[in-house]
């Protein structure tokens, strides 16, 4: 019995780790995109490379996760659940690093008068990866929270999308080059594209809650 | 030759075995939160453990409703049994094992002419109506009690996970051993009365009774059934009884145990009467139909989600399908096995109305007339008896039944210098001693009269009334079914 959940709080600290990698990548990624904008080149090559190193520890810790839920035969019912969660948490997790990899890659110009519209989208993004982690550990503990964190997913997902429509429209009224145009818009697209993982986590959270009701 | 006779018992102790531990463990296996070897060998200990030493008090139930006397009769009647339940799983109609056991010896008293216990029979029926919204009950009342607590502890899903998983199993085993001490008395109950095995003294350290080692040959042949067939029947069933979570599965067996105790334990029994509450009657109970009332309860506590009325009807079909059918089959197989195989189903009893009968039967209210015209006549068989009861005028079934009690003959002389040994691990009251040594020498034709003779001498051999002197009156029976039996010079 003791073996039982000696195990079973080992691994419980391995799906907390994650999530806590999951919301460090997230803020890690808020705080790259702001020291890009503000031209600080160190830090944010700094930050690079820190959120690449959380992402592949986040790979390897699912990648245990995954494996001894199906080894161990933990959590039959839900197993499946679960693992889709994680993975595609995961996939924000990915998403988030490559957007900053690209940032630095891409050298993307931003223009001055759109650069805190860049913070607020980039800012709400990340709420909505904060919500997103806190559903996710709410499915493990309480379930009803759940649905008060993905509410506030959903709403800084739409917050995103509003952010973003705005800046596309502002960039392409601009008289500037179309290839300065679409290098924006893409990088719009990119950061809105995270919440909007986020907002497939919680599609998938929410039907698991349900089961989990049931 | 004894093994042959008790083949059919044992054959339905298999099937009890490869059909029910699906009520015990079937959402714990095919859930894989418990693995099947694991499970089986847990539920395969403790059924035999709780047939062993829980077993006496439901099967004594069944020994009542009718007391099959020959071991021809008692394979007939387990064969009998065999046959309806394998016949109606096949027609897909909703059989009790339990049920089936009741119809079955119902049979064998119609064939034979016994007179059947009526109060025992309406015992045993009203279980099966009780037993079900029971379990709902006890279901409804956990699964509340169970989610609300969860909630409290804002549980990690892994450690519930682990706690369900420990739970299954622990009360998995509580619920093996119920159904065993529950059970038991279907396979083994009717060879009780015609048991061939000594009790013996283990080391003179505790005494294994004849019934107790019957039983543990019967749990034996249940834990075969569980590690032989149940996996097929629990991945089989599973789907369409129980797609419930693990955490429901649990609550479900719980409850089931619950129920499955109440009607199995002696202990509780005696526990309630001695604190002034109304005693439950020990019965072989349904363990599937229990289940599904606890899943309803289940259901009814997920605000009616996931109930299928329509079992419920098919369960109300089953309390007359099941005992009808065995009934049937049984008195048509002790027909087949008497005069086609010449094996001899029935002990014949002997029966005589003497004076002191019809006395004694007056004062129960029975009309001395047509009694005092068979007076002086003996009669073998309960059939014989029977035939020149009714030839006098219509009885009703409990005053015939009063009648064969007063009348039936027995041989017992009285040997004071035996009770020593007799009651050598519980002995009489001196004022008990000193009413039997009062008796010695004399010769009794009625088990009645020595018992009468006991209570004229010693208040102490004086049945109580009123409430909690249950327990009470069942050890004096006990005792003097001892006494009948150390001074019983033939039958």
């Amino acid at each position: 019995m003791d073996l039982l959940l000696r195990r079973t709080r080992e691994l419980e600290l391995q799906i907390d780790e994650y999530l806590d990698i999951v919301v460090r990548g997230a803020l890690l990624f808020k705080e790259g995109v702001k020291y890009y904008i503000k031209g600080q080149a160190d830090q944010f090559e700094e930050h690079v490379v820190l959120i690449d190193q959380m992402e592949s520890r986040a790979d390897s810790l699912r990648r245990s996760i995954e494996t001894r839920l199906y080894l161990e035969t933990l959590i039959p019912e839900f197993r499946g659940d679960v693992l889709g969660l994680l993975e595609s948490s995961d996939k924000v997790m990915n998403r988030a690093t490559e957007t900053l990899t690209q940032f630095k890659v891409e050298s993307p110009e931003i223009l001055e008068d759109l650069k805190p519209m860049f913070m607020d989208l980039t800012d709400s993004t990340t709420a909505a990866v904060e919500s997103m982690v806190l559903a996710i550990r709410s499915y493990f503990r309480e379930l009803e929270k759940v649905r008060d964190h993905i509410n506030k997913v959903m709403f800084y997902e739409n917050e995103s999308d509003s952010i973003g429509d705005k800046i596309k429209r502002l960039v392409f009224s601009k008289d500037i080059d179309l290839s300065r145009k679409i290098h924006m818009r893409y990088f719009v697209s990119h950061i809105e594209g995270i919440a909007d993982e986020a907002e497939d986590v919680c599609d998938r959270l929410a039907i698991a809650t349900i089961k989990r009701h049931l | 030759m004894i093994w042959l006779f008790i083949s059919t018992g044992l054959f339905l102790g298999w099937s009890l075995g490869a059909n029910h531990a699906v009520n015990v463990f079937g959402t714990a296996v095919v859930s894989r939160m418990v693995k099947f070897k694991v499970a089986a060998t847990v539920a395969g200990i403790f059924v035999i453990l709780g047939a062993v030493f829980s077993g006496a008090g439901a099967s004594r139930t069944l020994t009542e409703l009718g007391a099959v006397n020959e071991l021809a009769g008692c394979f007939t009647v387990a064969l009998a049994v065999a046959l309806a339940v394998t016949w109606m799983t096949g027609l897909e109609l909703p059989v009790s094992t339990s049920q089936a056991v009741v119809g079955g010896i119902v049979g064998w008293n119609l064939f034979t002419g016994s007179p059947t216990d009526m109060a025992s029979l309406s015992k045993i029926v009203s279980t099966w109506v009780v037993c079900p919204l029971l379990s709902a009950i006890f279901a409804y009342g956990l699964y509340e009690s169970a989610t609300f607590v969860i909630r409290r502890s804002r549980l990690h899903i892994l450690h519930l996970d682990a706690y369900t998983r420990i739970g299954l199993l622990v009360v998995g085993a509580f619920a093996s051993y119920t159904l065993g001490a529950n059970n038991i008395g279907n396979v083994m109950g009717m060879f009780v009365a015609a048991s061939p095995f000594e009790n013996l003294d283990v080391f003179h350290m505790f005494s294994f009774s004849g019934t107790q080692q019957l039983f543990l040959i019967g749990g034996i042949a249940i834990a075969i059934g569980i590690f032989t067939y149940s996996y097929k029947v629990m991945v089989t069933v599973s789907d369409q009884l129980f797609k419930i979570t693990p955490l429901a599965g649990l609550i479900v067996v719980l409850a089931e145990s619950l129920v499955l105790f109440l009607f199995a334990s002696e202990g509780l029994e005696a526990w309630l009467i001695g604190h002034g509450l109304p005693s439950i009657p020990l019965v072989p109970l349904s363990s599937t139909q229990v289940v599904i009332g606890a899943v309803i309860g289940v259901g009814f506590a997920k605000r009616g989600r996931g109930i299928n009325y329509r079992v419920l009807g098919r369960i109300a079909i089953g309390w007359i399908t099941a005992p009808v059918a065995a009934c049937s089959i049984s008195f048509v197989a002790l027909f087949i096995v008497q005069n086609v195989f010449e094996q001899k189903v029935v002990h014949l009893v002997p029966y005589k109305i003497t004076p002191d009968v019809v006395r004694a039967l007056t004062k129960e209210g029975i009309p001395p007339g047509p009694l005092a015209k068979l007076s002086g006549r003996p009669f073998l068989g309960s059939a014989n008896f029977r035939q020149a009861l009714r030839g006098q005028q219509r009885w009703t079934e409990n005053q015939l039944f009063l009648i064969f009690s007063y009348s039936e003959l027995d041989t017992i002389r009285v040997d004071s210098a035996l009770v020593p040994r007799v009651f050598a691990s519980a002995p009489l009251s001196a004022g008990q001693a000193e009413a039997v040594k009062k008796l010695h020498r004399r010769l009794f034709v009625h088990r009645w009269q020595v018992v009468q003779s006991l209570v004229d001498s010693c208040d102490e051999w004086k049945p109580r009334s009123g409430r909690g002197t249950e327990i009470l009156n069942k050890e004096l029976k006990q005792r003097r079914e001892l006494l009948f039996t150390a001074f019983r010079i033939q039958r």
